[in-house]
């Protein structure tokens, strides 16, 4: 008699804020670089340095608490996680426990019978990230690159409220959809800047108190995290139903094999010694600075939507697609300021960006071109000095390199040819060639005509105007 | 005469006035090493000549060119092992340090070099300034230059001696439960622990980072005060360090206690209080009196609990401080070892002594989960009333006067077989640590063995001008009493 399971699932989610410096430090937060070249005494933990902190963590941290319903605790402090790990150069993680910045909020997420439910948030807090291990692959060693030591890092705690993978894609999407509009950072789960830890459990249906949960580890898309939470049920569940019991630990997810294992601890035992931080005074936040951070929110994308509805002539169906992203959102903005045609620009973002990003494997944040350039093309098609097709191969351009459309036409001679004079020419030609296809149309069979155009297309090299090319054809065969 | 028997501002203005050149006050400094530093053991580093006076140099062209205008410009000054100076070993009396050349200078450091200090060198203390003796040092223990059968006293007796032997004009300790006030109390000379924030920790290899100020040591009241101000400094770079509205302590350098309003903590004259030390004191109050000072005895309590607090909160800090040694960045690596754990280990087993690893176990075990609501929160909550009991006196007395250590000098090894004596050796200091308030140690007297006793004036916050002038003015009753190495 199979027995109905539950699984219940909360998330700690990292976000890498997006300061231009460190947060205990003025180390610049840039991605790359040289190894140890954005370091300094202090991200570095040289003995005697001491932390400074970074208010705009403080503010990024308070906007994202403020847009996620939580309470802002106005007397907040840092403690001292210990742990011995070489990535960590004082061998302690500057973290809050105690008084975290921001406490019982909460996100609404659609379930997926269209229905609609609070994912609590239990707390979020600031800490540092650690420097990265690079294992020399000939030799023994291991090398240490501070540059990422320092860079700030909110935690998102959730509440155990989720109840399956999609939940918790649509409670992870939500998330990473109001810290992109707020701008607080770019949330790209495969860089590293959003990650998110699984704390699984699951239960008989109707019963009350939680199993025992694991913590997954290294999940760095949508889809590890789908597939590692529907592994890890199924592999909880067997363990339950073969009379054995769920061992509470953390365990690292491998897509590519499918499969989780065991991590080993940091530290055999599992006790940090968190204390308050000595080196860094309470952060004591008045009621004016959380106006004034209220008051600077921008608009979120429930917000966004209503907005579009009134101020722009385009459907509900492209809204809810182009404010998926706030950067697409600020394309289209920033387009339809310029050439005012919302609908041109929401199909250019809808269909031909998506397809691209899709093709090239990236993801909307990535969009590198200019509303400026877009404008541009969307420009020259509407006026038809291009033609649909190489409106499409210089959108590419403008895609990938930001080219400047009106430049790149000029120069490749792009332009549509619908000089009729020019074109006759070329159709009497094609005619000439084709004495089969002037024959079926003769004998009634139009498709024939189809072809003929495509051929003069082709001569044309996709620069003549198909409409211009087939009233031409229509004309010499008197139809 | 050695020129290193004028205080720092003689010397200072002797200097300025151009009667003495600075290669001349190095000199004299770099000659008093020769004559007892084999003995003494005051320094773990003493920059090379050339190094000292091609500095002395430059300064001199500075002063000459109105560059350095203050009154320690040109002097010598010794720096305790635990402050960071750029490019020069900085050990903190530490095998685990011991080639560790920091990349930038702690900013009391720069802020003596602006005022045109040179500094001669490094001073020996208790291993990361855990112990009251200078015997706890990786490089041996330092002598108490009164009779080197005798320990300084600690954490700062590389720079108490020092200054008492002539090896330096002035120098810096740090004091985290009574490291600057104790030893300067057993070496004769002054000494003084600034309120919790008014000198920058930045480029301190902290111990207990809620307790540990930098402060001068010196041979009177007068330099203390000078270099205090010289120090002291609002830096963004130490989250903790406080914008004072003056900085001019050199102001409270008056004879005059008149109306002046002095407690006398009964706990601190009760048992345990070594007699000669006592009557010493307590007739030093007995001066203040007759020079107008209003003098009450009342009852600060809670003096009992002050050592377990400290103890407690300074391990706990010390063991989360201390974890950056562990071989990978700076510093001593062990030889030997498999896999990185094992490094770790080794290293910090070898690279640390007794007394420190004592301190982190100690401070590991209060902050264990189950054990920090009975240890560390406790002792969180002790701090805080011991704060407010000194609220309560303050609010009745102008300065708190009392012995500044139980005893005088102990002997070489008396101290380290009984830590727990030891530590209660610093029942007179630790309280003012914990309530973060200034306070100073001046002599005041020796015993029948001939060696020194301090008083120590304890202030409120910020009120480091008025234990300022009231040591002033003691001060002014008595001349500075040198040991007879320096006779």
């Amino acid at each position: 008699m199979g027995k109905e399971y539950e699984v219940v699932i909360g998330l700690e989610v990292h976000v890498e804020l997006a300061t231009k410096t460190k947060i205990f430090c003025g180390c610049s937060t840039e991605f790359g670089g040289a190894p140890n070249t954005h370091t300094c005494p202090v991200c570095t933990g040289m003995p005697g340095s001491l932390p400074v902190l970074n208010k705009q963590v403080v503010e990024y941290a308070m906007a994202v608490g403020i847009a996620t319903n939580c309470t802002i605790n106005q007397n907040c402090k840092f403690d001292r996680k210990n742990y011995f790990y070489p990535d960590n150069p004082q061998n302690y993680q500057i973290s809050q426990l105690y008084q975290p910045i921001c406490i019982n909020g909460g996100v609404d997420i659609e379930t997926e019978n269209g229905g609609k439910k609070t994912v609590g948030i239990h707390e979020i807090h600031m800490e540092e990230d650690a420097g990265k291990l690079i294992h020399d692959e000939l030799g023994e060693n291991s090398l240490v690159d501070f540059n990422r030591s320092g860079v700030p890092l909110i935690e998102i705690v959730s509440e155990p409220d989720m109840r399956s993978a999609d939940e918790v894609i649509a409670y992870l999407e939500k998330l990473r959809m109001i810290i992109q509009y707020l701008g607080a950072s770019d949330c790209k789960l495969n860089e590293g800047s959003m990650r998110a830890d699984v704390n699984l459990s699951v239960r008989q249906k109707g019963e009350t108190e939680y199993g025992t949960r694991t913590e997954m580890k290294n999940l760095n898309s949508f889809r590890a995290i789908t597939n590692a939470i529907e592994n890890e049920t199924a592999r909880q569940i067997e363990i339950i139903e073969s009379g054995e019991r769920v061992v509470q630990e953390t365990r690292r997810w491998d897509d590519n094999k499918g499969f989780s294992y065991p991590m080993r601890s940091k530290e055999d035992a599992q006790d940090y010694r968190y204390f308050p931080e000595p080196d860094l005074v309470p952060i004591v936040i008045s009621d004016e600075w959380i106006d004034n951070i209220r008051g600077r929110q921008p608009e979120l994308r429930d917000e966004k939507m209503a907005r579009y509805a009134k101020q722009y002539d385009i459907p509900e169906y492209d809204i809810d697609i182009i404010t998926s992203h706030k950067k697409l959102a600020d394309i289209f903005e920033e387009t339809v300021a310029i050439c005012d045609n919302p609908k041109k620009v929401s199909n250019w973002l809808m269909v031909e960006t998506m397809f691209l990003l899709k093709e090239r494997g990236k993801s909307p944040e990535d969009v590198a071109f200019s509303p400026k350039n877009l404008a541009k093309l969307i420009d020259l098609a509407e006026k038809k000095t291009i033609n649909n097709n190489v409106a499409k191969e210089v959108f590419a351009k403008v895609f990938d390199e930001d080219i400047d459309p009106e430049k790149y036409v000029e120069e490749n001679g792009l332009g549509a040819v619908s000089d009729e004079s020019e074109l006759r020419i070329v159709i009497e030609k094609v005619i000439a060639a084709n004495p089969k296809s002037v024959e079926d149309i003769n004998a009634g069979k139009l498709k024939a005509m189809g072809f003929l155009v495509g051929q003069t297309m082709k001569e044309m090299k996709g620069k003549a105007d198909p409409g211009v090319v087939n009233a031409i054809l229509k004309e010499i065969f008197g139809i | 005469m050695s020129l290193m028997n004028m205080t720092a501002i003689q010397l200072g203005d002797k200097i300025k006035k151009g009667e003495v050149s600075t290669a001349e006050a190095v000199n004299d400094a770099l000659l008093s090493m020769q004559k007892v530093e084999k003995d003494i053991n005051s320094y773990v580093t003493i920059l090379d000549e050339q190094t000292i006076y091609k500095r002395a140099e430059e300064v001199q062209k500075g002063i000459k060119q109105g560059e350095y205008t203050g009154s320690l410009a040109g002097v010598p000054v010794a720096i305790k092992d635990n402050i960071c100076t750029e490019g020069i070993l900085t050990t903190c009396s530490s095998k685990i340090l011991s080639n560790f050349k920091p990349m930038y200078n702690a900013e009391v450091v720069n802020n003596l070099l602006k005022a045109g200090a040179i500094i001669v060198g490094k001073t020996n203390m208790d291993e990361f300034a855990m112990g009251s003796t200078t015997e706890t040092s990786y490089y041996g223990a330092t002598k108490n230059p009164w009779n080197m059968a005798h320990v300084p006293g600690g954490s700062s007796g590389g720079t108490c001696a020092a200054v008492a032997a002539n090896e330096c004009s002035y120098g810096l300790g740090s004091d985290t439960g009574g490291s600057i006030r104790q030893p300067s109390s057993f070496c004769g000379v002054t000494g003084i622990k600034p309120t919790y924030g008014t000198v920058s920790r930045y480029g301190l290899i902290a111990y207990g980072s809620s307790l540990d100020q930098i402060g001068p040591v010196a041979k009177n009241v007068s330099d203390c005060a000078t270099v205090l101000e010289t120090i002291a400094s609002y830096d963004p770079k130490d989250s903790t360090s406080v914008k004072r509205e003056s900085y001019n302590f050199t102001a409270a350098l008056r004879d005059d206690v008149k109306g002046m309003r002095i407690g006398i903590p009964k706990d601190y004259f009760g048992e345990g209080l070594d007699a000669e030390v006592r009557e010493s004191v307590l007739s030093a109050v007995e001066v203040l009196k007759n020079k107008g000072a209003i003098v009450e005895e009342f009852d600060l309590s809670l003096v009992e609990y002050a050592i377990p607090a400290y103890y407690v909160i300074a391990s706990a800090e010390a063991s989360s401080n201390l974890a950056r040694f562990e071989g990978v960045k700076y510093g001593y690596r062990t030889e030997q070892y498999e896999g990185l754990h094992n490094m770790f280990k080794k290293t910090r087993s070898e690279g640390f002594g007794a007394e420190v690893k004592r301190r982190i176990m100690l401070g590991s075990f209060v902050l264990s989960s189950g054990y920090y609501d009975a240890y560390y929160l406790k002792a969180l909550k002790t701090k805080a009333l011991i704060k407010q009991a000194f609220n309560d006196a303050f609010s009745r007395y102008d300065v708190i006067a009392a012995p500044a250590a139980p005893s005088t000098a102990p002997k070489l090894g008396d101290s380290l077989c009984d830590p727990i004596k030891m530590y209660l050796g610093d029942i007179y200091t630790i309280s003012v640590n914990l309530a973060g308030l200034p306070a100073i140690s001046v002599p005041c007297g020796v015993d029948s063995a001939g060696l020194p006793i301090g008083i120590q004036f304890i202030g409120d916050c910020f009120n480091e001008n008025k234990i300022i002038q009231a040591a002033y003015s003691y001060e002014q009753t008595r001349e500075y009493v040198s040991c007879d190495l320096c006779r």
